[in-house]
């Protein structure tokens, strides 16, 4: 027989000022199966759970309803003050009367009224709970860094600093990413790579990292604490323990017209190559789509000149499986570039650039060492114009967002070009400063009080090209709109940021969430900044939003807080409010038909195939069955099922069912 | 769009435009694309941007000035500002709009007064020919503007190679233009 206790929360004047809380408590009390009904002015306060846990005792209580605030709230409280007293913490449910109720009605009899109902529905669930015990799952611990740009190579870092292992992958022949292809750093001009390279070097040496690059995740099973990766090690086409990387080959290949990436196409390498001097690994890769050897059959250039007889034409890609226990994306993101732009010229101006294109021209490693000379003719442009929000901030274009970093590296690109060519002009067209962080704002009144640089307060609507000169027709909003044209040597278009290649895919082989833009989503934009949906994979840097170089390091150092969090435990625990398909007595085993519709429609993978064998091997019956480390308890499933086999801990069919019937019943 | 649900009664020119041609002056963010692409921009006293600058304000002070504005009778209606905007507004519907509504209450600019003597000749050649007459339109916008002696000089080689007939060119469905005529001027009543 149920013996339920009711306890009725005032919540200071928060309940009571709308809802008649001891006609509650009198009414409630006169119900089957309640014994106490109490109210108090702070039941989540010390003496209001020492009231509950003296009741449980005292009433020998099996089931207990705390009508209070919102679940999400204090449920925890309520059931950990269940749990002291001894009574199974699943045996205590919420009555939300503040959220659902007095928060949102006037004061009146019907207020008090619906305030009784919900009260009613819960008592009715909880006289059909049973106790469940917290699920137990345990914990590899060793982590999955994607992407080794900076944010990753910090995460990694952090992580393996607190004694935990690492595996990072990047998909690029070398770590480094963005921050290694740029110049100087905002708001201090700092070189970039000068900070950055020892980072990228520690991560090669640290004991506690396995780095993988020129590799790409294949796939990703199983759920937090043990998730299954498989990693796909691109061949390299060389033996790396045997190179030594002292370059001969790619000097002596003979393929030399391959647009660099890492210069950002402003400059040329080989089919085998080493991505930038200071690569880490410092070793190079032959890109299979533009070698000679691949193509044609023959040259294997490469193989006669080295000197250690590294290459390997026919290595394959390895796929190496690794258990994980929690998985860090970094994958970073990219910029639209000049071709994006059709009133920009579609990109066929040779002199209209990107932003991280200036950056490679910058960039005293980069293809003019550092000297500003714009690419058609190689001359030192004597006006230049920097258009901020080019794409950003765009409806019409499909990217609405403001990309952040702009403002930022634009006041720096045109300081930068400033003190390089003291005699040029430069212009920037802009539509508003955003430069919120530390010394941030300094930094761009430098630029425009030391360094002279002109700031025009309009969008540019065309560029065109005249006589060799790029005609910049942009207008002073500042000045009603007059029209403004500059006849410029160079264009230097402050793209927006956007989503990196391959980002959704990726999205989609974790069974994280992403937005519209294809930025990988949060769980929580205010307080679970870091997490995802999906739990023990999380997010560091611009693969969430385009952000500069310290947000992404905050974030990355944020996630590896969670990882190490998470790898501190010995095992999981974690809320018993699955879904559970029954199972019974042979030769039924379960009323399940084995139909596996629920396996497609379940958003976490979580249903799995169970199969019954008889002594000799023979099948008997395969039903679904669900992996409780990875259910979060929606209930889908629950729904859809057609024999009704499944049922959800917690919230199960019948307990809605009382929940429904106490409303349409009379009391 | 959802937004026409929470219309509320106002007489202000950009609640006419939400109304009548479904365009948000709010949108507007002022980053002067519109202004920096449009070519007579150097010649407004308004720019296009400053016009929907004008009209979010919804006061009756701009209201007026933008009504009696030079610049919604100089817009040529190229919408290179319309394929700029990255708000995706569009500013012509909006200039002819305005055209409409300034001559409906009288408040035409005076510089504009030979723009919309041309405007009328052109639609009167159209109306009687059912298509374009260079010399009724000449003799008819120099009666209305009193331009007597302009582009006088022109006249002797464009009749020369042709291109000033005496004689309008009368088109078969003169009817339907007339219909049209009547249709759409019907509606504006």
């Amino acid at each position: 027989m149920a013996r339920i206790g009711v306890f009725i929360c005032h919540c200071g004047e928060n309940i009571s000022a709308t809802v008649d809380c001891a006609k509650v408590a009198e009414t409630i009390g006169k119900l089957r199966h309640v014994v106490l009904s109490t109210e108090y002015k702070y039941m989540c306060s010390d003496p209001g759970q020492t009231l509950i846990k003296d009741a449980i005792k005292e009433y020998n209580l099996t089931g207990v309803v705390v009508s209070a605030c919102s679940p999400r709230m204090h449920e925890p409280t309520f059931r950990r003050a269940c749990a002291e007293a001894g009574l199974n913490p699943y045996m205590c449910e919420m009555a939300n009367l503040r959220e659902h109720c007095s928060w949102v009605h006037e004061k009146n009899d019907i207020t008090t009224e619906k305030a009784i109902d919900i009260v009613r529905t819960q008592v009715e669930k909880v006289k059909l709970n049973y106790a469940l015990q917290p699920i137990k799952v345990p914990v590899t611990r060793r982590a999955l860094v994607i992407g080794g740009g900076i944010a990753g190579i910090q995460a990694a870092l952090d992580i393996a600093n607190t004694g935990h292992r690492v595996v990072m992958v990047e998909r690029s022949p070398s770590i480094g990413g963005h921050m290694s292809q740029l110049s100087e750093t905002f708001p201090t001009l700092d070189c970039s790579q000068c900070i950055l390279t020892p980072r990228m070097v520690e991560v090669a040496q640290h004991p506690n990292i396995t780095l993988y690059t020129y590799a790409e995740v294949e796939s990703v099973e199983g759920f937090i604490g043990n998730f299954k990766v498989k990693i796909r090690k691109k061949a390299k086409s060389l033996d790396e323990k045997i190179c030594t990387g002292c370059g001969l080959c790619t000097t002596k290949c003979p393929q030399k017209k391959i647009p660099n990436e890492f210069e950002q196409g402003m400059g040329n390498r080989p089919a085998i190559y080493i991505p930038f001097p200071q690569a880490v690994p410092n070793k190079p890769v032959i890109d299979r789509e533009n070698c000679t050897y691949y193509i044609k059959g023959k040259c294997k250039v490469c193989e006669i000149v080295c000197p250690t007889k590294a290459i390997r034409f026919d290595q394959p890609d390895e796929i190496l499986d690794l258990d994980i226990g929690a998985i860090v994306i970094a994958t970073g993101f990219d910029v639209k570039h000049a071709d994006f732009f059709p009133e920009y010229g579609y990109g066929k101006y040779k002199d209209v650039i990107d932003g991280l294109q200036f950056e490679r021209l910058a960039s005293a490693s980069g293809p003019t060492s550092g000297a500003i000379l714009r690419p058609s003719d190689g001359q030192v442009p004597k006006n230049i114009v920097f258009v901020a929000c080019a794409g950003s901030r765009d409806p019409a274009k499909g990217i609405e967002y403001c990309s952040k970093i702009c403002c930022m590296y634009t006041a720096k690109h045109a300081m930068l070009y400033k003190h390089k060519v003291h005699e040029g002009k430069a212009y920037i067209f802009y539509m508003d400063i955003r430069a919120a962080g530390k010394n941030y704002e300094e930094f761009v009144r430098r630029a425009i009080e030391e360094d002279h640089v002109e700031y025009v307060r309009g969008r540019i609507s065309t560029i065109y090209e005249k006589n060799g000169k790029l005609i910049v027709k942009g207008a002073d909003t500042l000045l009603g709109g007059q029209p403004v044209e500059v006849e410029a040597d160079m264009v230097v278009l402050a793209t927006a940021g956007v989503a990196n290649s391959g980002a959704e895919e990726l999205a989609q082989k974790l069974h994280v969430s992403y937005d519209s833009h294809k930025f990988f989503a949060e769980a929580h934009p205010k307080l679970k900044p870091v997490e995802t949906n999906t739990a023990g994979i999380f997010l560091a840097g611009a693969c969430q939003n385009p952000k500069d170089i310290p947000d992404s390091v905050s974030q990355a150092s944020g996630a590896a807080v969670k990882v190490a969090g998470l790898f501190s435990q010995d095992e999981l625990t974690r809320e018993p409010l699955v879904a559970q398909v029954n199972r019974m007595a042979p030769p039924l085993y379960s009323t399940c038909v084995g139909c596996f519709l629920c396996q497609p429609v379940c958003p976490y993978q979580a249903i799995e195939r169970e199969e019954f064998k008889a002594r000799d091997g023979k099948l008997i019956k395969a039903v679904a069955k669900i992996n409780e480390g990875l259910c979060q308890g929606c209930g889908t499933c629950v729904a859809l099922c057609r024999s009704k086999s499944i049922d959800l801990h917690g919230y199960s069919n019948q307990q809605v069912y009382a929940e429904v019937m106490a409303l349409l019943n009379e009391y | 769009m959802s937004h026409t649900a929470t219309l509320t009664e106002k007489d202000t020119l950009a609640f006419h435009l939400e109304k009548n041609i479904d365009v948000l002056a709010r949108k507007c963010y002022q980053c002067g694309k519109c202004s920096a692409g449009c070519p007579v921009a150097g010649e407004m006293d308004f720019s296009p941007s400053m016009v929907m600058r004008l009209l979010q304000t919804e006061t009756p002070a701009n209201d007026e000035k933008t009504l009696r504005s030079y610049s919604i009778w100089l817009c040529l209606t190229c919408e290179m500002c319309l394929c700029r905007c990255p708000m995706e507004i569009d500013i012509p519907s909006v200039m002819d709009f305005l055209r409409q509504k300034s001559l409906k209450e009288k408040k035409v600019n005076p510089k504009a007064r030979r723009i919309i003597a041309f405007h009328k000749s052109f639609l009167n050649s159209i109306k009687y020919t059912g298509r374009l007459f260079e010399l009724g339109l000449t003799l008819d916008y120099k009666r209305r503007s009193l331009t007597l002696m302009q582009d006088v000089a022109l006249a002797p080689r464009m009749i020369s190679r042709g291109k000033l007939h005496f004689i309008p060119e009368i088109i078969k469905g003169r009817p339907q233009v007339a219909k049209i005529f009547k249709k759409t001027s019907k509606k504006e009543n």
